[in-house]
């Protein structure tokens, strides 16, 4: 095993720890501090990629069309807080389970009938479709490269909000007691609003971020939803810290998983059986290490302080 | 009215058989990003009753359709729901290998005659074969056996090799490696279903690592589309030449053109099929098929409209009399029809034997992208696994 290959594989395993960050962090938000669970959060993911997509056809620009398509996110994540979850707020998870699952098949459905079933496949501009060099024999797609500063910007951004702003000083009161930040007369329902729609943004975010390299598709949304909750319960459920950690492990154990685990094997096994158990293995690795963390520390890794 | 009354009494009298509608049923994805190839075979189901109009012979034809939402355990349920609550006398469709023999038994229990309009499992064409059993596609080893022949005449000598992981992919993978001389540097199954991977880069930067002289992959439906863009964002077309297998077609072409893809032209295919094969029924079809949907017809919905044309041939050679299953069954293994592959004939073991072509992605008069056939491959040829079917 070359350390270049290893190098490109850790690369591989940050851009997707970075995606899957952008999605758990608002889904954490909205689960540690609303009390929400929104399965329906990837649904967002679906959505900023065929907005980002179809904008890149009207606008012929990749990147103008995501400044333009993450408003729009916001707005659609600030209605569905308004409309559908507003009144959920008081029921109890199961409610809102049932309640946010249509909500996908309502958003999966609305996708068939505006984009048509086949996706849309998302084209860069040149000078994004080519490779950097980093070193001899170390090419890297530029995009993956614009994906990993786009997340790590991203990651950024949130922690200074969270951190040392006004807003983040009361996103993460309310993720600790958000009895006694009502209480001190913080219109709470806004507050709220606010961090649905951020959580949407992020959410709609990545999914932008990945159309081009996978294209937008209907249920895109389905699979990245299961991962970012296994990275915000590993992480500890309300905590930006640790759904950043989380991601960024779970991204790189998944990537290193799928390259390096059938070589791993062939070292014990024979080279067919390796061939054969890497797969499957490989795609259960991250529900390994959820069920382990459950185990072993079942308020995640990093939990926020208060509960 | 009397005239007719008595009519209909001289026919009961002489003991003619008065026959019901033959129902179809048609199982192919409709639902999840793999219903753009459910759409097109429906859309080909759909020509194909329009040019019967929806009649064999005397014998009303009707077809009913169910989706199995990319997943075995759903397509079952819809095979199921034909075979009990609408009693149709044919199944036909199937796009995936792992839902076709989780429907299987459920067809071939109630004695309906089952059709694969795509999916070609080993598995049902050696040791699970069944007189009930029929192919209007081909067995999956065959079409990568034909790619593995192409690799040898090119002097490929090394090889990477790249699949889904479920039956299909295997035997894709099974197939290339069958007549392929050279040297397999690695092989990767990847994750598949409703779920999918489509991030392919730990993969890609292992093929690349590998110092593969090519890269087969078999990725179809929209797997495909987002396989070429990363495959050519990673830079490897002039390293790593791709040779792939119902993974650029007439569904992912229109796509990957939309979004300016080049590296897609003059990449090399085997098919069975090809819009270009030159034959009355072939044009026809995809004339008719152009002009209706306004897009270049898929080998899905070739095999497709072939499937539909094959059961009204032997629906109406036993005149619409599905009682008689013996009769039925030579019917059907007679293909007295006009197939879109110019010829048609069955082998032993009811898969078809068949020529292969190798096809290149080129820009037709319209300048739209399409494939267009370079060579021929094998001629007549017989899947791997029809010496294990002992059929009864």
């Amino acid at each position: 095993m070359d350390t270049t290959l290893l190098v490109i594989q850790v690369l591989n395993g940050l851009q997707l720890g970075l995606l899957l960050f952008l999605v758990a962090s608002g889904l954490t938000l909205v689960f540690g501090i609303l009390d929400f669970v929104n399965l329906a959060h990837g649904s967002l993911y679906m959505l900023g990629a065929f907005v980002c997509a179809s904008l890149t056809y009207a606008l012929g620009n990749f990147l103008l069309a995501v400044v333009v398509a993450l408003p729009v996110v916001g707005v659609i994540g600030y209605l569905t807080e308004r409309v559908v979850a507003r009144s959920l707020y008081a029921r109890d998870h199961l409610d809102q389970v049932l309640a946010t699952f249509g909500l996908i098949l309502v958003f999966d459905t609305s996708a068939h009938v505006i984009w048509g079933p086949e996706g849309i496949a998302v084209p860069l501009p040149d000078w994004l479709n080519g490779q950097v060099a980093l070193g001899s024999g170390l090419e890297v797609p530029t995009f993956r490269l614009l994906i990993i500063a786009a997340g790590l910007a991203a990651a950024g951004g949130l922690f200074w909000l969270v951190n040392y702003t006004r807003l983040g000083m009361l996103i993460r009161a309310g993720a600790s007691n958000r009895t006694m930040v009502s209480a001190l007369g913080i219109d709470i329902q806004m507050l709220f609003s606010l961090v649905f729609a951020l959580g949407a943004m992020l959410a709609g975010l990545a999914g932008m971020l990945i159309a081009p390299i996978t294209e937008a598709n209907i249920g895109m949304g389905n699979s990245i939803i299961i991962t970012a909750f296994v990275v915000i319960i590993v992480g500890g459920i309300g905590s930006i810290k640790g759904a950043f950690i989380a991601a960024l492990l779970i991204g790189l154990i998944d990537t290193l998983g799928r390259a390096f685990l059938d070589d791993l094997f062939g070292l014990f096994m024979s080279s067919a059986a390796a061939e054969n158990s890497a797969p499957a293995v490989s795609a259960m690795l991250i529900y390994l290490i959820m069920a382990l963390v459950l185990a072993l520390r079942p308020q995640g890794l990093f939990p926020p302080k208060v509960r | 009215m009397k005239r007719v009354m008595s009519a209909a009494l001289a026919a009961a009298m002489l003991g003619l058989p008065a026959h019901a509608d033959v129902k179809i049923g048609f199982v192919t994805t409709l639902t999840t990003p793999a219903a753009v190839i459910g759409n097109d075979m429906k859309n080909a189901v759909d020509l194909a009753m329009e040019h019967l109009g929806g009649m064999a012979g005397d014998t009303k034809l009707e077809v009913i359709y169910g989706d199995d939402g990319f997943a075995p355990e759903t397509g079952k349920q819809a095979t199921d729901k034909l075979v009990k609550q609408d009693n149709v006398d044919f199944v036909a469709g199937y796009i995936w290998s792992h839902v076709l023999l989780a429907s299987r038994k459920s067809v071939l229990d109630a004695d309906k005659i089952l059709i694969s309009a795509n999916a070609g499992p080993s598995q049902m064409a050696g040791q699970l074969c069944d007189k009930n059993f029929f192919s209007t596609s081909w067995q999956n080893d065959q079409t990568p056996m034909a790619m593995g022949e192409v690799l040898n005449k090119a002097g490929v000598k090394s090889l990477y090799i790249m699949a889904p992981n479920y039956a299909a992919g295997k035997d894709m993978t099974a197939g290339v490696e069958r007549t392929f001389k050279g040297e397999i540097k690695g092989k990767d199954l990847t994750k598949w279903g409703a779920d999918a991977q489509l991030d392919f880069s730990a993969e890609l930067a292992k093929a690349k690592a590998s110092g593969a002289e090519g890269i087969f992959v078999f990725y179809p439906g929209a797997a495909g589309g987002a396989f070429i863009k990363q495959y050519d964002q990673a830079g490897l077309k002039d390293t790593l030449p791709l040779y792939s297998v119902f993974t650029v077609d007439a569904l992912s072409l229109p796509k990957l053109q939309a979004a300016d893809f080049k590296a897609v032209l003059g990449s090399k295919t085997t098919q069975e099929w090809d819009p270009t094969l030159d034959n009355e029924a072939n044009k026809k079809f995809v004339a008719d098929f152009k002009a209706k949907y306004g897009t270049y017809p898929s080998y899905y919905a070739a095999q497709s409209y072939d499937a539909i044309m094959l059961i009204a041939s032997a629906v109406k050679a036993v005149g619409g009399d599905m009682s008689d299953k013996d009769k039925l069954r030579a019917a059907i293994k007679a293909a007295d029809f006009s197939s879109v592959r110019g010829k048609f004939k069955f082998g032993t073991n009811n898969m078809p034997i068949e020529d292969f072509f190798l096809r290149e992605v080129v820009t037709d008069a319209d300048g739209t992208w399409t494939t267009k056939v370079i060579d021929t491959v094998y001629t007549d040829h017989v899947d791997p696994y029809a010496a294990e079917c002992k059929m009864n």
